[in-house]
């Protein structure tokens, strides 16, 4: 039980107002883009934990950027921040002045992450991008991931362009909780053995408060969507309407929700329900009212499978291997 | 920014040239007046082509005529006047104005001083009345997103106060005048182009009769009746508007719209697996245990209703069947005045 609530430190690192505790607050802590004006500047090192996925915590350090600090952080405190790091965010503002001072100072990042955390993940965030013509948008940002890329020593880093003003923000989250969710790989054999046995065209795996995309699984037709940017922008719509639910039904944010939506067009047909503790499913399938209420029905099913597990001590209640095809063989 | 601002200018400019065909004119006709930079434009871009607020920041000032084409439920034009322009001058052809004049939407800017612009709508009142006296007189006390709560009463009991006290000195009393506080910046310009648009629906009654029998028999908290496109509500049940029911309604429509336009792509692959209705349903349950349930009536309107009965919430099959029910009759509301509209726009294209 133990081996599995994993906690993992992440290091959220940029230089001085690059926007690291903006986002942190929009994805975490249910700020909308206009309320981080009000966010100060962080001193030295804020510490928070964000349980995600039930068995997996995020202990993210927000590292305040100004120069003092990060003189600190390579000398005296260099052995307490960078060891046992799991990931690095690290954060480049597009409308930086002095690019090549902010890749000396990511490039002694890198090395004391190298001495401490050789294994660590590394993804760099180059934000802000909503202040650059659209047109110039992609060109820039591949020129300067590939600045990035030079200075990284030995890290495979994964870029991303974001902004908080639009659904780039979850893409890049999206992206890096991915590679931090353990048994992910039986999750995903499990949506896909799902998938296929309902018919549905796409299955998404959202995590229930920050609405990121943990996983999705699509069926050949599926893949046709000529729309590649739509779970970014599905969890940018469901936290607007959990924004507007909280708002009107005067809650917090953090206390809104869904137990359950369900949509019928004639083009397609979609629910969206509480799957684990932690994450809401949502299926498309083809339109059909008959076929639409057996999708559902057996998602129920399944999910109880899912809520034994769980109480049998496996977490979340994600099976491991051994569970999964009793499940899949529960749906009719 | 660009291109929301020639979006703007094409359908005007293509209304302008033909504007004078007859019909037309038939078309009940908006007409948002009011001192420059009061912000007429804003309201109509807001409103109607769905720009995001703090975009409007970027509108030029508007220095002809805009005509706008609605096509919905019920065709309609919006004519955006600049400020500046003397429309009470004998050049001008009032006829032509205020002919076929649904409603006229005066805009004062609440942040600015008023007394002008309270001047001159007293005018154009007194000038109008005269010769239409059936006219449906709005006034928007708009931005007051600025203002203080206090403040904002002040201002409108003392806009009141001023519009009325000089219309009865010219010996015009009981003027249909009706007063909003609007601003863009939230729901409440929506719900005053609502009130606008209601007065101008020839059967508005017998569309509230039918949702108050609906709303009675489902167990509805608050029904409305909207407007996909504009998200103006064009009738909803008697009860005393709510403003969260409203704003959850409304923002729920556009959750449907965007996940439609996330999935709703064309590809031969794609294959129903069974019969459906042909218009969209759908209901989501919130965490507090309401229930809020969209139902597509017809290419224009959808019917949205929060339900927060938990007796009712059960008995879903029954709701959709009564809500079917309530479209039929609808559709027999609209269906004669739509059937003429559709023939005579089919020959004005021809």
């Amino acid at each position: 039980m133990d081996m599995r609530k994993k906690k993992r430190k992440v290091l959220l690192m940029g230089k001085s107002g690059s926007g690291k505790s903006s986002m942190r607050s929009i994805i975490f802590s249910n700020y909308v883009a206009k309320d981080v004006r009000r966010l100060g500047a962080t001193i030295d090192v804020e510490h928070s934990h964000v349980k995600f996925m039930g068995n997996l915590t995020l202990n993210l350090w927000d590292c305040g950027g100004q120069d003092a600090f990060m003189e600190t952080y390579l000398a005296s405190q260099r052995g307490n921040i960078f060891s046992d790091v799991a990931v690095l965010i690290y954060v480049f503002d597009i409308e930086s002045r002095e690019v090549e001072r902010d890749l000396d100072t990511y490039n002694a990042i890198i090395n004391a992450l190298k001495e401490y955390s050789p294994n660590a993940y590394v993804f760099c965030l180059v934000h802000k991008l909503d202040l650059i013509q659209a047109e110039h948008r992609h060109r820039i940002y591949e020129e300067r991931s590939a600045l990035i890329r030079s200075r990284s020593e030995h890290f495979a880093i994964d870029t991303f362009g974001s902004s908080i003003w639009d659904q780039s923000l979850y893409k890049a989250w999206a992206g890096i909780v991915h590679k931090l969710i353990p048994n992910l790989t039986v999750i995903e054999r499990f949506l896909e053995a799902f998938a296929k046995r309902i018919d549905a065209e796409e299955v998404i795996l959202f995590e229930r408060s920050t609405f990121l995309t943990v996983t999705s699984v699509s069926s050949e037709v599926g893949d046709l969507n000529p729309i590649y940017d739509r779970h970014e922008r599905l969890s940018n719509i469901m936290k607007a309407f959990k924004h507007c639910a909280a708002r009107n039904t005067h809650t917090t944010p953090a206390s809104a929700g869904f137990v359950v939506m369900h949509t019928k067009t004639p083009q397609f047909n979609v629910f969206l329900g509480r799957f684990t503790d932690n994450t809401y499913i949502f299926l498309v399938v083809p339109p059909g009212e008959a076929a639409y209420n057996c999708a559902v029905l057996n998602t129920m099913l399944a999910r109880e499978g899912f809520s034994k597990a769980a109480a049998t001590g496996h977490g979340d209640g994600f099976p491991l291997p051994a569970t999964s095809p009793e499940n899949s063989n529960g749906v009719h | 920014m660009d291109g929301t601002s020639q979006s703007l200018e094409q359908p005007s400019t293509k209304s302008g040239h033909g504007s004078a065909n007859n019909a037309q004119d038939a078309k009940p006709r908006l007409m948002l007046m009011g001192l420059r930079r009061s912000g007429k434009s804003s309201i109509a871009s807001v409103v109607f082509h769905k720009m995001p607020p703090n975009e409007t920041l970027f509108l030029e000032s508007t220095t002809r005529i805009q005509k706008d084409s609605i096509h919905s439920f019920m065709d309609f034009q919006v004519w955006d006047f600049p400020g500046q322009l003397e429309y009470l001058e004998p050049s001008f052809d009032l006829e032509n104005i205020f002919g076929s004049l649904g409603a006229l939407v005066w805009v004062i800017d609440a942040q600015d001083d008023y007394l002008d612009s309270v001047a001159r709508l007293n005018r154009t009142i007194l000038t109008v009345q005269q010769f239409y006296p059936n006219i449906n007189i709005e006034v928007f006390i708009h931005k007051v997103d600025g203002l203080s709560d206090e403040y904002r009463t002040d201002t409108f009991q003392d806009i009141v106060q001023l519009i009325s006290d000089e219309l009865s000195d010219a010996g015009y009393e009981n003027a249909p005048v009706h007063y909003y506080l609007t601003s863009i910046y939230d729901y409440s310009v929506f719900e005053a182009f609502s009130k606008v648009i209601q007065k101008l629906i020839p059967n508005l009654s017998t569309l509230e009769n039918l949702i108050n029998t609906l709303a009675n028999n489902c167990g509805f908290e608050k029904t409305y009746l909207f407007d996909v496109l504009s998200k103006i509500y064009i009738a909803s049940d008697t009860r005393p508007v709510d403003m969260s029911c409203y704003e959850m309604c409304s923002d729920y429509i556009d959750v449907i719209v965007d996940i439609s336009e996330l999935y709703s792509w064309d590809h031969p692959e794609r294959k129903p697996k069974g019969d459906q209705n042909q218009e969209a349903e759908s209901h989501v349950v919130l965490h507090d245990e309401t229930m809020i349930h969209l139902l597509e009536m017809n290419k224009y309107l959808c019917l949205v209703s929060v339900i927060r009965n938990p007796e009712s919430k059960d008995k879903k099959g029954l709701i959709d069947m009564n809500c079917r029910t309530f479209q039929e009759a609808l559709n027999d509301v609209f269906s004669r005045s739509w059937e003429q509209d559709q023939e005579q726009s089919r020959i004005t294209e021809e």
